[in-house]
């Protein structure tokens, strides 16, 4: 077992060096990379959406409740920003990416070697880590902390709707209440420490679908640990990035 | 003196394109193994410009593990492959590039791009390496080459799905032309069609073989097939060549596997 672990992480590294080396040197696949963009990034952003607003309606029901047991309701705005800027928004557009798109491309790679696809790529003169991984995986680096920003936004949208409906709070308070004394700091780096969530979605989905073996079962397996992997890494990472965070952006 | 040798040589002296007598493709004492199971076991075999190769041999007797030796899909244990006269082992994958583009590849169930339609899955190598290419010389270069292999016009936007077996050959086939490669790799080409479809392929193949003069392989069970197209044979048993030759040869052969395998295709 302990030798699968490290083997699997070998190969993890290998595979990670060729889409670097590759992603590097020209020709570059550009025509690719914006198809790519499209498909991770806008086809998402509605799903995104979704769940951010799902998030917000979430965070603003319970911070609401919470906050009027401790007499601290006028904390709401601030609690509501923080909680969906900092915590939530990342993780869930992640975790929300990772399911739709880590699957998406673990199957769509896997099909593609089980059918022989990208031996056909190869054969063609094509790099397909160049053309298939890379491309990818820069499209998840670059899409990611764009749909954290709608997904923030609708939380923050929806999450002022629900407490506006209870009693009144205009917009403008609301953002110039829970803004206040913000800085950069804190509200940038958790946005753009996503883009490292897109390095593992793309990483371990490309890695997943290249290294399928095994007809159907090995498409859906590709799959299934591009999602389940792809999520669990990104929690782990995040773990990490909160503390570079909180030690480098104070 | 052995093969490799011989190219070395020739590739120091700068004679390698010049030099009819190197073949377009010689492998020497090539040995493949997958964990246990060995494939290959110092198999040797060379194709010259404008010849045809056909590699025949039971299932399982590494015919499809060799070709994808010869493009350098799988790596060999040891061995060595020269293209041109170039020896391939160890290539980085963009160098390894330069040497494919003159290398065409049918595959076995034809690896089509099911999300491209058939235009576009033949013009797919160009838009990587003729990019100085217009797009309506690519719809011509496309259209002419899909006309080569038996197609119309109306067939160029449907999918890969939506095409016979025999058809999405004809398209792997036109596909592996895209480059004008020298060397021509074709697994299994009539596998799986009916012996009319069978019958066409061996016709297409011989035509493009008499305009092209292209060095080609062709790994096939298909001894009819085998004798209409190539000018070699060559039969593979446990990973090795029991005998090369005319079709006429093998017929004349005393060994107990050639006689066999004749009397049972």
């Amino acid at each position: 077992m302990f030798s699968g672990f490290f083997e699997w992480f070998g190969s993890l590294g290998i595979f990670s060096w060729r889409i670097l080396k590759a992603a590097v040197t020209p020709p570059y696949e550009w025509r690719e990379l914006i198809r790519q963009l499209d498909e991770i990034g806008s086809k998402s952003f509605p799903l995104v959406a979704l769940a951010g607003s799902a998030i917000g309606v979430v965070i603003s029901l319970e911070a609401r409740y919470s906050l009027s047991r401790f007499g601290a309701k006028s904390l709401f705005p601030a609690t509501l920003v923080y909680s969906v800027i900092q915590v939530m928004g990342p993780v869930i557009t992640g975790l929300v990416v990772s399911g739709r798109v880590g699957a998406g491309i673990g199957a769509e790679l896997a099909s593609m070697r089980v059918t022989e696809q990208i031996d056909a790529i190869e054969a063609s003169a094509i790099n397909p880590y160049r053309f298939l991984a890379a491309t990818r995986i820069l499209a998840c680096i670059l899409m990611l902390p764009l749909l954290t920003l709608a997904a923030d936004a609708c939380g923050l949208l929806t999450g002022w709707l629900a407490q506006a409906l209870v009693e009144p709070l205009s917009f403008h308070q609301f953002i110039e209440s829970g803004f206040s004394g913000g800085t950069f700091n804190a509200f940038l780096p958790p946005t753009f420490k996503t883009a490292v969530f897109g390095l593992i979605i793309g990483l371990i989905a490309c890695f997943q679908g290249m290294n399928t073996r095994g007809g159907a079962a090995g498409v859906g397996r590709a799959a299934t640990n591009s999602v389940v992997l792809a999520s669990l890494f990104l929690i782990l990472a995040d773990v990490v990035l909160v503390k570079f965070i909180l030690v480098f952006f104070p | 003196m052995n093969l490799a040798t011989t190219y070395d040589s020739a590739m120091k002296q700068g004679r390698v394109q010049q030099d009819a007598t190197v073949p377009a493709v010689a492998v020497e004492d090539l040995h493949k193994s997958f964990g246990s199971l060995r494939v290959l076991s110092g198999i040797s075999l060379s194709v010259s410009r404008g010849e045809t190769l056909a590699v025949l041999g039971r299932s399982g007797t590494g015919k499809s593990v060799l070709l994808r030796l010869i493009i350098g899909l799988v790596e060999p244990d040891s061995g060595s492959i020269h293209i041109n006269g170039q020896d391939i082992a160890g290539l980085a994958l963009d160098r390894m590039g330069e040497i494919r583009k003159k290398m065409g590849f049918l595959f076995q169930h034809a690896a089509l791009y099911d999300s491209l339609t058939v235009a576009e899955n033949v013009a797919f190598p160009l838009t990587h390496h003729r990019r100085e290419m217009s797009k309506s010389e690519r719809a011509d270069w496309v259209g002419q080459l899909l006309a080569e292999v038996g197609l119309e016009s109306g067939d160029l936007e449907k999918m890969p799905s939506d095409i016979s077996g025999g058809m999405q050959k004809r398209v792997g086939l036109a596909r592996a032309l895209t480059l004008e490669p020298e060397i021509l790799l074709l697994d299994e080409p009539t596998a799986g069609l009916d012996p009319i479809s069978s019958g066409e392929i061996n016709e297409l193949i011989l035509k493009l073989q008499r305009e092209r003069q292209m060095a080609s392989i062709v790994v096939t069970h298909d001894l009819h097939s085998a004798r209409t197209i190539a000018d070699r044979l060559a039969l593979l048993s446990e990973g090795n060549v029991v005998i090369e030759g005319t079709f006429k040869d093998l017929q004349r052969s005393d060994i107990e596997f050639v006689k066999k395998f004749l009397e049972l295709s």
